[in-house]
């Protein structure tokens, strides 16, 4: 075979691999054949570590399933339980959303005022931009631990100080009145400074002076300004802050998990931790994957209603 | 020259700069405290960490220690096996993230770079998986992992890291990807470069902000990680310090000496490579943070 037959040969074959792909020319086969190379490693973390197991537990959980013997089909039984059998199925949910419903406004509320302060172009705000910052970087296992300790009813110093101005502090972590705002406080603690007042300081500064100058021509003070120049211009931020804001407040686990295990009598008992009991605790696989998916419904339709809402207030430039 | 300094000394006491004045520094004081506010509970800790043992149930509790406990430090070590669960944790979040980070360039590069069949609807995909929390994905993984025998090691919590890094990552990195030039790739191609090498010797040079960005992030993420450590790992000398963490507080309840005090040092040790981290790199972690708000 002559190297110009050898060069026929391989371009049949590879105008016949263009042709079952629907290309015409070779450079775009090509392109397409890299392309598809470059992308083989999410191609199969995408089946095996998402696609796959989103479909398996979807299977699963129709079935009762122990990890140790086959799972067996059960219909909806699962999604029955969860409604109208499980005790502690509507309290977790609900408490989770009344976490989620202080945690998310108020933290928002006050990092947005942190980002305020910050952002009056004073000197040294890098430095509290740090102090600020820091209590995010806490591990949630060294947060709930050394809260524990800062806690303690009767040699932690916040009881000691509420003792100086004449309060009789709560038990806190082990009473069943305190345990859910020690968690909610605990996080609004760390939420604070963390990501989200980074995210809106940089909100807050790429919102045009021009805009604050014609505020001021116009005579604006400073509740008007705010109302009516920052707060539009950094509604996309603040859309972006609640909707991350309200998915991760929904899946608290290890904070609670570690400074109350869900006590004292179910009062931190949140939705993530019934999850994982049931599923790695009991090893009722089947019913896991139903609150799971029960779960995963939720925050969707929480997520597009949010985004239904926000045609309402959210404002976007040039739109 | 004259009427300049009378102007500024009248200003003193006109109501608008007086004003600003008194705002600016009604502002520094609100901010110095709150930064205490913020600050006092790390600043509790790190004392509460040198103390010694009967001093953390002395009350009123004392601010400081009457003589620092340094011993303390060394003595988490002798105690519970904190060296091996630093080095777990060290080795999973390097490896994680060296994953994360070199798989999710690869993947990004496809699909900011090349038209391919099936791309347009993959990426979409791989947005949508975005919305679905990771609980649902959970028990089939662990089930995955039970039948790869990987129970108990650190593996489950690494390698899936390496096929792809994750949705966020692969959006991320192609955002970036797509805001660079291709006259730079085509320059390179007319020269004979293949496609790896373009990768490597054009585009990954100038990828370096948003690499060191999402390693850094990828770095915060593994190490805090709990849920993760609590599934896969049973036994004390496979655990990563925040399952350690957990193991060394639940103990504690145990009868004996009190070892709060040294519960405090490990959880100052536990937080510190996490702060080290952000003072060097601080400028990557506002960036990152930043870039994952605006754009996402």
């Amino acid at each position: 075979m002559t190297a110009s037959q050898a060069l026929v040969a391989t371009h049949r074959k590879r105008s016949r691999l263009s042709r079952l792909l629907g290309y015409d020319t070779m450079a775009e086969t090509r392109e397409c054949l890299t392309g598809m190379a470059f992308a083989i490693p999410w191609l199969l973390g995408l089946l095996i570590f998402v696609l796959g197991p989103i479909i398996a537990s979807m299977y699963l959980s129709l079935t009762k399933y122990d990890v140790i013997s086959a799972p067996r089909f059960h219909g909806f039984a699962n999604y029955q339980r969860a409604f109208f059998d499980d005790r502690q199925f509507w309290p977790s949910l609900g408490r989770t959303f009344r976490f989620a419903l202080t945690v998310v406004p108020v933290g928002t509320a006050g990092s947005l005022l942190l980002a305020l302060l910050l952002n009056r172009g004073m000197r040294g705000t890098t430095i509290y931009r740090t102090l600020f910052f820091l209590p995010s970087l806490t591990p949630s296992v060294a947060m709930a631990i050394l809260w524990g300790f800062l806690l303690h009813p009767v040699v932690g110093p916040v009881n000691y100080a509420l003792g100086m101005v004449g309060i009789q502090g709560p038990g806190w972590f082990s009473s069943v009145q305190w345990a859910l705002p020690s968690v909610v406080f605990i996080s609004l603690w760390a939420g604070f400074g963390g990501s989200r007042m980074i995210i809106l300081l940089a909100g807050l500064q790429g919102v045009p002076q021009e805009l604050y100058d014609a505020a001021d021509v116009d005579g604006a003070n400073g509740w008007t300004r705010f109302r009516n120049v920052t707060l539009p211009m950094i509604s996309p931020t603040l859309f972006f802050v609640l909707i991350i804001g309200v998915i991760n407040a929904l899946k608290v686990f290890a904070l609670a998990y570690v400074a109350t295990g869900g006590g004292p009598s179910w009062a931190t008992w949140f939705y993530a931790l019934h999850l994982y009991n049931w599923s790695f605790n009991y090893f009722e696989m089947g019913y896991g994957a139903a609150l799971a998916w029960i779960f995963a419904i939720i925050v969707v339709i929480l997520t597009m209603a949010q985004f239904k809402l926000a045609r309402r207030w959210v404002y976007y430039m040039g739109e | 020259m004259t009427t300049k300094s009378i102007s500024t000394q009248r200003g003193l006491f006109s109501s608008y700069a007086f004003r600003r004045k008194a705002s600016t520094v009604t502002s520094y004081i609100v901010l110095t405290l709150l930064g205490l506010m913020f600050m006092f509970p790390w600043f509790y800790t790190m004392t509460g960490s040198l103390k010694a043992p009967h001093e953390i149930y002395l009350f009123p509790p004392p601010l400081f220690p009457e003589l620092a406990q340094f011993d303390n430090y060394p003595e988490v070590f002798r105690r519970v096996l904190f060296g091996r669960w630093f080095i777990n944790s060290v080795t999973v979040v390097t490896l994680a993230t060296l994953g994360a980070v070199m798989s999710s360039t690869l993947v990004a590069y496809s699909f900011a770079r090349f038209r391919w069949r099936g791309r347009d609807a993959l990426f979409a995909i791989t947005l949508a998986t975005m919305m679905l929390p990771s609980e649902v994905t959970l028990i089939p993984q662990y089930l995955i992992f039970r039948n790869l025998r990987w129970l108990n090691s650190i593996r489950p919590l690494i390698v899936p890291a390496w096929f792809g890094g994750g949705a966020f990552n692969i959006f991320l990195m192609r955002q970036f990807l797509m805001s660079l030039p291709r006259e730079f790739d085509e320059a390179a191609r007319i020269d004979g470069a293949s496609a790896l090498r373009i990768l490597v010797q054009v585009l990954l040079p100038l990828m370096k902000p948003v690499i060191s960005t999402l390693a850094v992030l990828g770095f915060i993420g593994a190490w805090d990680d709990f849920m993760g450590p609590l599934i896969y790992l049973s036994t004390a000398e496979n655990f990563t310090i925040a399952l350690g963490l957990r193991y060394f507080h639940v103990a504690e309840g145990q009868p004996g000496i009190p070892q709060t005090h040294l519960l405090m040092a490990a959880c100052v040790m536990s937080t510190t490579p996490v702060v080290i981290l952000f003072f060097f790199a601080q400028r990557y972690f506002v960036q990152g943070i930043v870039m994952s708000g605006i754009k996402g």
